[in-house]
């Protein structure tokens, strides 16, 4: 696969627990040919995600962050995705502001059946990731010394 | 202004039936104002009203909540206490609104870079145009047009958008929406990776005293501030500048759809951070997405506590 030449970057992922977490392993059980720089941390909803989350996780050195819920009418709590589209949508229009690229955070909806969507989301996400390369890191000991185990364990 | 003693008349009629009336009052020093808690027929003798009366006192209300208040507000200060109705943080039954028309109020911080010592202030005499200032025995003329603070020179919203009593006549303005964020636009075309330089370079200076957030009178959180909470843990005590800044992404995202802009996070930062810029950002994008602006209508609700099915202006992503 291309995309795993030369080093992955951290990609981290937000998907809800109903819909794009089921559609993420679709696409496993379907054995979809996906790249392997996301790491997954799975949430009740998508409104569960507060925007911030994914700050921190780009101040913490991650160089992509990708958010999936569940599509429009389709949210298991009934409205957690209408908050989040406008909670996330205001992030993606501020991060400029901070001098972080925009590009570098998206977020999107896939259902559980979806394994082929998935598949698509992922590999696009990652290869815009790549195209942009590493993000700037902010400078720190504890920074660092968890980037330096986190090379260590890979 | 030139309008005081109809306040102050309005002030002494009111006074009976309240608890208390905020306004200001002479400082320290003649070059500031401070707040000024009126509870008896002589408090309003001292009452003060003009260009140095900088603080929003809108961020004494929720605190006293319970309790009959009267606040004296500029147009700014105004939407702040709109806003906090809005949000149900205090009692439109208990506040009562004393507002004006207002032509701007000085920075601080611009003074004190033309006076320079601005240890031993003798004297300061506010005209309409003119701040006369004087400073271990030298007189200094400032126009006012040099030290009106920015968020006055672009102001929209110079007469009290709410009042129970309004002293003297409204102060007109030609200033439009676009007037006010073109520093925002001029910020915002720099290539990224300055910007990210940029930040990491005032936020390194920040000390974490918090006064931007309790100057803020829309952080209503307190005790509850994610700044200090433990559980969850969002920041550590380290004086780093990740913890620095991340805290004024919180503190901007918090207030996201809620903020007015009176800009006392800026001012009362001693070290001069241009914090406001994250905030005006804010407010910039939410009026482009939702065409809201806050604090100006009693009843609206801000628009990231609600939500539209169909959004007019979020358009999906296509992979």
């Amino acid at each position: 696969m291309p995309i795993l030449e030369g080093k992955e970057l951290r990609i981290v992922g937000f998907l809800c627990n109903w819909c794009s977490y089921g559609g993420a392993d679709t696409a496993g059980v379907g054995r979809f040919k996906q790249p392997t720089d996301l790491r997954v941390i799975k949430v009740p909803c998508s409104g569960r995600i507060d925007p911030l989350f994914i700050v921190k996780t780009l101040m913490a050195g991650a160089d992509g962050v990708l958010v999936s819920g569940c599509h429009p009418r389709d949210c298991h709590y009934s409205e957690g995705n209408y908050y989040a589209r406008r909670r996330l949508e205001m992030l993606k229009r501020f991060l400029p502001i901070m001098g972080i690229d925009p590009k570098r955070f998206d977020y999107t909806w896939v259902s559980a059946s979806e394994g082929q969507r998935w598949q698509e989301v992922v590999t696009k996400f990652t290869e815009q990731i790549h195209e942009l390369g590493a993000a700037p890191k902010i400078a720190g000991a504890e920074a660092e010394e968890t980037l330096k185990l986190m090379e260590a364990a890979l | 202004m030139q309008n005081l003693k109809d306040l102050k008349e309005q002030v002494r009629k009111a006074l009976p039936e309240l608890d208390v009336v905020i306004g200001w009052t002479g400082g320290y020093d003649p070059l500031h104002a401070t707040p000024h808690f009126i509870r008896r027929d002589e408090d309003i003798d001292k009452l003060q009203v003009n260009a140095l009366c900088v603080h929003n006192l809108a961020t004494y209300l929720p605190s006293m909540r319970g309790k009959k208040v009267g606040i004296i507000v500029k147009g700014c200060d105004s939407r702040s206490v709109v806003e906090l109705l809005q949000e149900k943080l205090i009692d439109r039954e208990n506040v009562t609104i004393f507002g004006f028309g207002c032509n701007g109020v000085v920075d601080q911080t611009k003074i004190r870079r033309i006076v320079g010592d601005v240890g031993n202030i003798e004297s300061c005499e506010v005209s309409g145009s003119e701040v006369k200032v004087s400073a271990s025995g030298t007189e200094h003329k400032l126009a006012m047009s040099d030290v009106l603070s920015d968020k006055c020179a672009t102001c929209r919203y110079p007469n009290a958008v709410l009042s129970d009593h309004f002293a003297g006549d409204e102060v007109t303005t030609t200033a439009t929406f676009e007037d006010g964020y073109k520093d925002v636009e001029e910020f915002e075309v720099k290539p990224e990776e300055e910007k990210f330089g940029f930040w990491l370079k005032e936020m390194d200076r920040c000390i974490r005293c918090y006064a931007c957030r309790n100057a803020c009178p829309m952080c209503v959180c307190r005790d509850h501030c994610v700044a200090q909470s433990r559980d969850p843990h969002w920041l550590s005590q380290e004086a780093h500048v990740r913890d620095k800044w991340m805290f004024q992404v919180i503190h901007a995202y918090h207030l996201a759809g809620r903020c007015t802009e009176c800009g006392e996070c800026q001012r009362a930062c001693p070290v001069d951070i241009p914090i406001l810029l994250f905030k005006k950002k804010m407010n910039k994008e939410i009026k482009d997405v939702f065409d809201y602006e806050a604090g100006i209508n009693p009843d609206a609700t801000p628009p990231l506590m609600t939500f539209k099915i169909d959004e007019d202006k979020i358009t999906e992503r296509k992979w």
